[in-house]
């Protein structure tokens, strides 16, 4: 198992990826705090080191949508960790689209936040890990990756979308020693989900982000949360299209 | 921005400390002058490097420029009449000897491994096996050109600047870049070297057999059984050795020709030396350890007790060559070292401690070598006039934290006694116990002499970020 010391959580400033970077830092690692949400990050930090009685938390205000500024901002908190062994891509966003709508506004903003960005950062990861033959990087994919639902067809393909970059990038660069995590979580307590009618074996972001560290240290390729959704989404993939679409899910 | 192609992972020789860091490998001073550019445009420090064959930290920081000078490796200058050259900073101690020795001159200090570089040597001013006769390296140096962080080209005498020369020598490449040195060699008759091997009982015969042999013997060290326990605790084999005199040697001309003092490739004439490492790796647990010292003791305590015999200078001074890649045996966690030196009076007790300490905890050292050292003026002096005990601990994942707290107990009776720490081995001492070993004064000094040549405290290192501590030159 690896022990984490130096973590870049994206998506910090809530759900998974707080959950994420509150575990990490109660581990004892310095984590980086990235998300659009300055003010959110600062309370965040300043909740983490004082619990802790010292600094392991780092705010970094950005939007992943701003994807020029990524290589610099990378090396800066590199810089201010003193190393990096783990990058979290939990940075994402989830419109509610009716049944019937086709909204591409909406559809390339999930895009753009759930797979734009997440190219964006592991790209230049990928290179640097790949580069000194270490390092784990973890992506916050989704079951609703695994095929492509009617409800919400950009959500499903930013997240399907991110599972195969991830894959992508594990062949690549797994080879050199560098892990590289596809976490699929099912439904989890955060703004996502709040509202949502039919939400089964939902969990806390907590119980999610300990069940992730969790495999991201043994370094599982793909890692559902909680892990009963391999055998649900087993059963779903191998399932005929004919029947599939039938479902109307 | 630093070009991330620059990226690599850089370790410390006992493979268990490493940083990622931006490495620069420049051929000439304009070349550290660009480097020096480069961070300061980024706004990082500048950690020099020579061969990494410090153990721990010294040459390397995280998310730092790294400046490896081992290109800058060239020969300037050489006057066999006098045995006195002229290096760059990266010629290595194998480079050195096998350029002087068909002149008759050898370097008056070698470390274990003929791998480490002069600059580096320098920096962490090492110590051989002669310390009580020669000292440390930084004595042997008659002067030095130092580059500035500004870009500012120093010569720096050893008699007319003594307390820069003082200072710059010793500090961990803290106070700029060493781009030349002069060193004196010292002459050799022969090649070979006359060798006895004498085995002691216990740790007290150890320390009174090395004291004994001091002044008559050039070279005197001892290999201890850190398994041994009760009344059998520190026992162990030394070795005296001493240069044949003129005369001493009927065909001294052919000895010192470097191809006599290579190293064979193979053990007993047909195994790759370069496969041993793999065949140790099985015994590289703690049951394989404590056979094979106490095999080596009873060896060398019955058929090997007052031998003697003739080596080569190369055979004898590099050990740690002997076997290549020998430190591998310790992956995937690697190794550290830690080497105290400890005045005479406290010396048994202390080792005594730090061996019981080892054990009771189930971690005894898997190697263990004692030397006799005597002190020095230089600022930041590891020496003093006792002995020194150098341990090898595997790093096990799981007990990684316990070790590093044995090696702060181990510390703690060497602070009270006196005694001072080697750096160039170091990985895991607390700062606060390394400075306490200074007397006042002497390290505030270094922070003025810091503050004048390197006022923006570019250069650094991990080693010095976690010696020195905060406000201290790092």
């Amino acid at each position: 198992m690896v022990d984490f010391r130096h973590a870049l959580v994206i998506g910090a400033s809530s759900g998974i990826g707080e959950a994420v970077a509150r575990r990490l830092a109660a581990g004892g690692a310095r984590v980086a705090l990235v998300a659009r949400r300055g003010d959110r990050l600062d309370e965040i930090a300043a909740s983490i080191n004082g619990a802790a009685g010292e600094q392991r938390a780092f705010a970094f205000a950005h939007d992943v949508g701003e994807t020029a500024a990524v290589p610099e901002l990378l090396q800066r908190i590199s810089a201010e960790l003193g190393g990096l062994d783990l990058v979290v891509y939990a940075a994402a966003i989830q419109h509610r689209v009716a049944f019937d709508e086709f909204d591409g506004v909406k559809d390339q903003e999930m895009l753009a936040v759930n797979l734009m960005g997440a190219v964006a950062w592991l790209d230049p990861v990928a290179e640097r890990f790949g580069r000194l033959r270490r390092g784990t990087i973890v992506g916050i994919g989704s079951v609703a990756g695994d095929r492509g639902r009617s409800a919400n067809p950009a959500y499903n393909t930013s997240k399907a979308g991110v599972h195969t970059f991830l894959e992508a990038i594990r062949n690549r660069i797994g080879r050199h020693g560098v892990r590289v995590v596809t976490v699929k979580p099912g439904f989890v307590e955060t703004r996502m989900t709040a509202g949502m009618a039919k939400t089964p074996w939902k969990i806390s972001p907590d119980r999610a982000a300990e069940i992730i560290v969790r495999r991201a240290r043994r370094g599982r390729e793909t890692v559902y949360v909680p892990a009963r959704w391999r055998y649900v989404m087993w059963v779903i993939r191998a399932m005929p299209s004919c029947v599939f679409k039938r479902l109307r899910v | 921005m630093l070009p991330p192609d620059r990226l690599e992972w850089v370790e410390g020789w006992g493979m268990s400390v490493g940083a990622a860091g931006y490495v620069w490998r420049p051929s000439t001073i304009d070349g550290i002058r660009q480097a020096f550019g480069a961070a300061r445009a980024a706004g990082v420090p500048v950690v020099l490097r020579g061969a990494g064959c410090s153990y721990g930290d010294a040459a390397l920081r995280p998310e730092s420029v790294v400046l490896d000078l081992g290109r800058m490796n060239r020969l300037l200058a050489w006057d066999p009449a006098a045995g006195v050259i002229d290096v760059e900073p990266g010629v290595t101690i194998r480079a050195l000897w096998r350029y002087a020795l068909g002149d008759g001159w050898w370097p008056p200090v070698v470390t274990g491994t003929m791998e480490p570089t002069i600059g580096g040597c320098l920096a962490m001013n090492v110590h051989g096996k002669n310390n009580w006769r020669r000292g440390v390296l930084g004595e042997h140096c008659l002067e030095l050109d130092l580059l500035l962080p500004s870009g500012e080209l120093r010569t720096v005498d050893a008699a007319s600047d003594r307390d820069l020369h003082l200072a710059v020598i010793g500090s961990f490449g803290q106070l700029g870049v060493i781009t030349r040195a002069r060193l004196r060699l010292k002459p050799v008759a022969s090649g070979l070297l006359h060798v006895r091997a004498v085995a002691a009982p216990d740790l007290e015969s150890m320390l009174r057999l090395t004291d004994e042999a001091k002044d008559s013997w050039e070279y005197v060290v001892g290999w201890i059984d850190a398994f041994a326990r009760g009344r059998r605790l520190g026992r162990g084999l030394l070795h005296f050795a001493r240069h044949l005199e003129p005369g001493e040697d009927a065909a001294a001309s052919q000895g010192l020709r470097v191809d006599a003092q290579d190293l064979p490739d193979t053990v007993f004439g047909v195994l790759p030396k370069a496969m041993l490492w793999r065949l140790l790796r099985p015994f590289t647990n703690r049951p394989g350890m404590r056979w094979v010292n106490r095999m080596k003791y009873l060896a060398g305590s019955t058929v090997g007790d007052g031998a003697e015999y003739r080596q080569s200078l190369a055979a004898f001074s590099f050990l740690l060559d002997y076997v290549p890649h020998w430190r591998r045996i310790y992956l995937p966690g690697g190794l550290i070292q830690h080497q105290s030196m400890v005045p005479s009076g406290d010396a048994e007790r202390v080792f005594a401690r730090q061996l019981e300490a080892a054990q009771r905890r189930g971690m005894p050292p898997f190697l263990a070598v004692l030397k006799r050292h005597r002190p020095d003026a230089f600022l930041l002096s590891h020496a003093v006039d006792g002995f020194s005990l150098a341990l090898d601990f595997p790093v096990v994942a799981p007990r990684r934290d316990e070790l590093w707290a044995l090696v702060r107990e181990m510390a703690e009776p060497v602070v009270e006694s006196g005694g001072r720490f080697y750096p160039a081995k170091d990985s895991a001492l607390p700062g606060e116990l390394y400075r306490a070993t200074f007397r006042a004064g002497e390290l505030d000094r270094l922070r003025q002499i810091k503050q004048r040549l390197d006022p923006e405290h570019r250069l650094r290192s991990a080693l010095a970020d976690r010696l020195l501590g905060d406000g201290a030159p790092a």
